[in-house]
C-alpha cells in the first residue's frame, strides 16, 4: 500500500502552529496545544473518546468503552503526532497522525540519513474527532490547520486519510485544507494533502 | 450450507481462508474456493490453489477448488449466479495504521451485487 497513492503535486499551506486560543462560533474560549508527549494528555483524550457519541463513528474508531479506548489509543499513541483543543480544561477536540511504516520513524531525523527514515520520508494517517457539543462551531478547521502546521515544524510533508463517502461536510473540509481525493475509492474516500 | 469463498492473494485472504476452513469443518458445509485474478497481489492465482490444497489436505473436507479469470468482483458474483449457492464468503477488510477498518472496492462489489447472503471474515 506504502508508495502507491497519489499526492497532489503542489505544496499546500503554511498553516498556522499550536499553541493558539480562540474563540469558537458560540463564544467559548478554546485552546489548542500539540502536548511533547501524548503520555501527558492520554487521560484526558480517554475520557473525550469515552463522551463520544458512538452514532459518529467511522470505520470502526473510535472503540467504545473506556478500556478499549485507552487499549486503542496506547497501540498507536508511540510515534504519532497529536494536537488537541480544550474548553475549560476538558478536551473537547483531538487530531492526530499515525505513521505508515513498520519501522517507525526518527523524530529527531532530518531525513535520508543513516539513522532510518525521518518523518518526511514516510506517509501519515490523520484522523481528527471533535466532541459533538463542540462540533459546527469551527473548532474542527482550527483543529485540523493546527495539525498541519505542527506537521509542517516537525518534517512531515505526505499526510493521507480516509473519510466515508457520504460524508461530504468532512470532505469539503478536507478540500478546503489542500487535501485532493486519490484514485482509491469505495466506501471510504481516500485524500491526501502535501505539505511544504 | 453450499458456500463460496472468493479468495485473492493477499495475507487476509488466508487468514479468511482458514477461518473458512474451521467453521466447514465444524459445521459440515460444502465448500468451493474460488480463486480470483488479482495481478497486483502477493502472491499468484497458482501458489494460492498450493495454498488452499495445503491448508485442505490435512482435513476430511472435500472441497472443489475453481480459478476465476477476468475483474475479481465481478467474476466472483458472477461464479455465485450461476451456482447455487447460499451464501458467499470473502475477506472482512483490512486496518489502516490508525485501526480504522477499509473495505476494498472488490468487497464493495460483491456486496453490491451479490445474489445470496454475503459473510465478510475479520
Amino acid at each position: 500500500m506504502s508508495g502507491t497513492r497519489v499526492y497532489p503535486d503542489e505544496p499546500s499551506g503554511p498553516f498556522p502552529s499550536p499553541p493558539s486560543t480562540f474563540e469558537d462560533g458560540e463564544g467559548r474560549t478554546i485552546e489548542v496545544r500539540a502536548p511533547d508527549s501524548f503520555e501527558e494528555v492520554i487521560d484526558d483524550v480517554v475520557e473525550m473518546y469515552d463522551a463520544f457519541d458512538p452514532t459518529d463513528r467511522a470505520q470502526g474508531i473510535p472503540p467504545t468503552g473506556e478500556e478499549r479506548i485507552r487499549g486503542w489509543l496506547e497501540t498507536i499513541a508511540d510515534e504519532s503526532i497529536n494536537v488537541v483543543a480544550r474548553h475549560d480544561g476538558n478536551v473537547v477536540g483531538h487530531a492526530m497522525l499515525v505513521p505508515d511504516a513498520d519501522d517507525p520513524p526518527s523524530m529527531d531525523g532530518e531525513g535520508d540519513d543513516a539513522d532510518g527514515p525521518g518523518p518526511g520520508d514516510i506517509e501519515w494517517e490523520l484522523a481528527i474527532f471533535v466532541l459533538q457539543e463542540y462540533q459546527r462551531a469551527g473548532i474542527g478547521t482550527v483543529l485540523l490547520e493546527q495539525l498541519l502546521g505542527h506537521a509542517s515544524d516537525v518534517g512531515i510533508t505526505r499526510v493521507w486519510l480516509t473519510v466515508e463517502r457520504w460524508n461530504k461536510p468532512a470532505i469539503a473540509l478536507y478540500k478546503r485544507v489542500g487535501f485532493e481525493t486519490t484514485g482509491g475509492e469505495s466506501f471510504e474516500q481516500e485524500m491526501a494533502i502535501l505539505l511544504d | 450450507m453450499d458456500v463460496l469463498m472468493g479468495l485473492g492473494g493477499s495475507d487476509e485472504s488466508i487468514k479468511t481462508l482458514r477461518r473458512t476452513i474451521e467453521r466447514t469443518r465444524e459445521v459440515d458445509d460444502d465448500l468451493t474456493v474460488a480463486i480470483l485474478e488479482k495481478p497486483e497481489s502477493k502472491r499468484s492465482q497458482e501458489e494460492m490453489r498450493e495454498q488452499a490444497e495445503e491448508l485442505l489436505d490435512g482435513t476430511d473436507i472435500d472441497a472443489d477448488i475453481v480459478e476465476l479469470e477476468g475483474d475479481p468482483g465481478s467474476a466472483l458474483v458472477d461464479y455465485a449466479e450461476q451456482g447455487e449457492f447460499d451464501q458467499l464468503v470473502i475477506g472482512g477488510g483490512t486496518l489502516s495504521p490508525m485501526g480504522k477498518i477499509q473495505l476494498g472496492p472488490i468487497t464493495e462489489f460483491v456486496l453490491l451485487n451479490a445474489p445470496t447472503t454475503v459473510k465478510l471474515v475479520r
